[in-house]
């Protein structure tokens, strides 16, 4: 009886701390994404974001991408010839990759580079009352370091995954020309038959959402730690953790939204 | 009976209102308590220094009346205002006169030097971009170090070298208030008598009120017009900082003198 009053117990107080974080991390998201809205803004803190999440991104991003086209290709070829319906590896590549792929690896990409590298430094200057001197100098603290991160992740991830798009299909296409042995013509106006517009503006709808969660993380985990170097590193872990795992959640969710009807 | 606005417009034009006025203030982390009920007052363009043991919550007391920890029980008042009962936009009015510098320097060391000095005169859009790198430099200059430095980035000065630019940062912007946390720590005896000197100079020329933690009995006696000492979260003795050396405090006595025998017992061996 007594060990089950204790499960109960435990079961309770880990879902009061589920509860508190939740809300503790619901109003740091709503107060950071209010001082998007309100001045005064801090233009080099913005473009200094979208540069790391962004600009530093790419290189990674264009690999993880590539990559993906060329195995999608692939795999798709000796899957679909079995059916004899080679013609849809185009359409199946492209499909995958704005619809599902290019998204998903680009958030989680940029979350192990770009949303470690924010809890680091968010992290680092907390424990190194960085912070604090940000609050003494007349400075809002969440404007200055949460919000201009937050509007850089939500704009920057979209662009990426514009670019992850159009090198996976890359992939795909040397592949499909030079290891399938397509007709690059025919290979491209198969590719761009099938796709509809919905389809790339889901993917960079669901990339602004993963771009958000991914600074959103780092900040939040940066902006709470605390006790030194080790608990900046217990910070980047729990961003990097975070974040991939609410992307593949939040894609769930997302699909479900977009596409079941 | 005036009304409340009324009576503290008086309070202000008053030099007979400490500057900053604490009244039990008290401060737990968890159930450690470590300000335990401080009283203390600073009276208009004079210095307080406070002095005591390492951890007895010197950097606390500040971090409280700076509004960056909220104190469990007590009040602060500022030019005779209780800030604890302002709204966020009046409080951040009156911590904008306040300069402080942190005892780790808590230079941002993703600007370079200069912007670190002017970054409080930038942020409230007080001068543009040009007059603010001008007068980062002469503030750098009054702290000894050359107009090159603020070209740096913070990692690379030495620790000395932070130091001083996190005062000139606390200074650059002329502030009413000036809190040091530990000014000379870690500087050669030169540079802690000239950062003394301005310290001096600042509390004297500024009119500004100033408290300084620190644990050098020389620059305190420099410094300081009054001292207090703290010990587990209590004001155990105040008084003029010239009598500190003699100061008939069996405390205060064991502490100036760096004496191991005494009421202060170093809790070593648990
Ligand atoms: N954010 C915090 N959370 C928990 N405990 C804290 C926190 N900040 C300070 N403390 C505790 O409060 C006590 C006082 O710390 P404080 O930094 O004020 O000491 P100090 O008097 O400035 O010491 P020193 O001379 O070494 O700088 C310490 O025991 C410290 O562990
Ligand atoms: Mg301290």
């Amino acid at each position: 009886m007594s060990a089950f009053l204790d499960f109960v117990a435990s079961l309770g107080r880990f879902l009061i701390g589920a509860c508190l974080g939740t809300g503790r991390l619901t109003l740091f998201a709503v107060e950071g994404l209010s001082h998007i809205f309100r001045p005064p803004f801090y233009g080099r803190q913005f473009l200094r974001a979208m540069l790391e999440i962004g600009y530093l991104s790419l290189p990674v991003v264009a690999l993880t991408a590539v990559f993906t086209g060329m195995v999608l290709a692939l795999q798709s070829s000796t899957g679909l010839s079995r059916f004899a319906a080679d013609s849809a590896v185009a359409s199946l590549v492209v499909l995958s990759v704005t619809r599902e792929l290019g998204p998903v690896l680009a958030g989680l990409m940029v979350a192990g580079r770009a949303g470690a590298a924010m809890a680091a430094e968010i992290g680092t200057m907390r424990v190194t009352d960085q912070v604090d001197a940000l609050t003494t100098l007349s400075t809002n603290p969440m404007k200055y370091l949460v919000a201009p991160r937050l509007l850089a992740g939500l704009v920057a991830l979209p662009l990426l995954v514009m670019v992850a798009d159009i090198l996976g299909v890359l992939g795909g296409f040397i592949i499909g020309v030079v290891k399938l042995g397509f007709n690059p013509g025919i290979y491209l106006s198969n590719t761009l038959d099938f796709l509809r517009t919905d389809d790339v503006v889901s993917g960079l709808a669901k990339a602004g959402v993963f771009g958000f969660l991914i600074a959103l993380m780092g900040c939040y985990h940066g902006y709470n730690s605390k006790g030194g170097a080790q608990g900046v590193g217990a910070a980047t872990t729990s961003a990097v953790v975070a974040a991939s795992v609410l992307i593949l959640a939040f894609d769930y969710v997302l699909t479900e939204l977009f596409f079941a009807r | 009976m005036t009304s409340g606005s009324e009576q503290s417009e008086r309070e202000r034009s008053n030099k007979d209102v400490p500057k900053i006025r604490l009244r039990g203030l008290t401060k737990r982390f968890g159930d450690k308590v470590v300000l335990d009920g401080i009283d203390l007052d600073v009276m208009p363009g004079t210095s307080m220094v406070v002095i005591g043991g390492s951890g007895s919550g010197k950097s606390v007391l500040l971090k409280c009346i700076l509004g960056l920890i909220a104190p469990d029980e007590g009040t602060i008042e500022i030019d005779g205002t209780n800030v604890l009962a302002l709204d966020r936009a009046r409080r951040e009015t009156i911590r904008a006169q306040i300069g402080m510098l942190f005892q780790n320097g808590a230079l941002f060391d993703s600007l370079p030097v200069w912007e670190n000095v002017a970054f409080g005169l930038l942020a409230r859009r007080l001068a543009s971009r040009a007059d603010a790198k001008a007068r980062a430099e002469t503030v750098l200059a009054q702290v000894g170090l050359a107009p090159s430095v603020g070209e740096l980035w913070p990692a690379e000065l030495s620790g000395g070298m932070q130091k001083r630019v996190g005062l000139a940062r606390a200074i650059a912007a002329r502030p009413e208030v000036l809190f040091f946390d530990e000014p000379t720590t870690g500087l050669d005896p030169i540079m802690g008598a000239v950062i003394d000197g301005l310290i001096v100079d600042c509390v004297k020329t500024l009119g500004s009120t100033a408290i300084a933690i620190t644990h050098d009995m020389l620059s305190a006696r420099r410094i300081g017009d009054r001292a207090a000492m703290l010990f587990k979260g209590r004001i155990v003795w105040q008084g003029a900082a010239s009598e500190l050396m003699e100061s008939g405090n069996a405390m205060v006595d064991q502490f100036t003198h760096g004496r191991r025998e005494g009421p202060i017992q170093m809790e070593l061996r648990k």
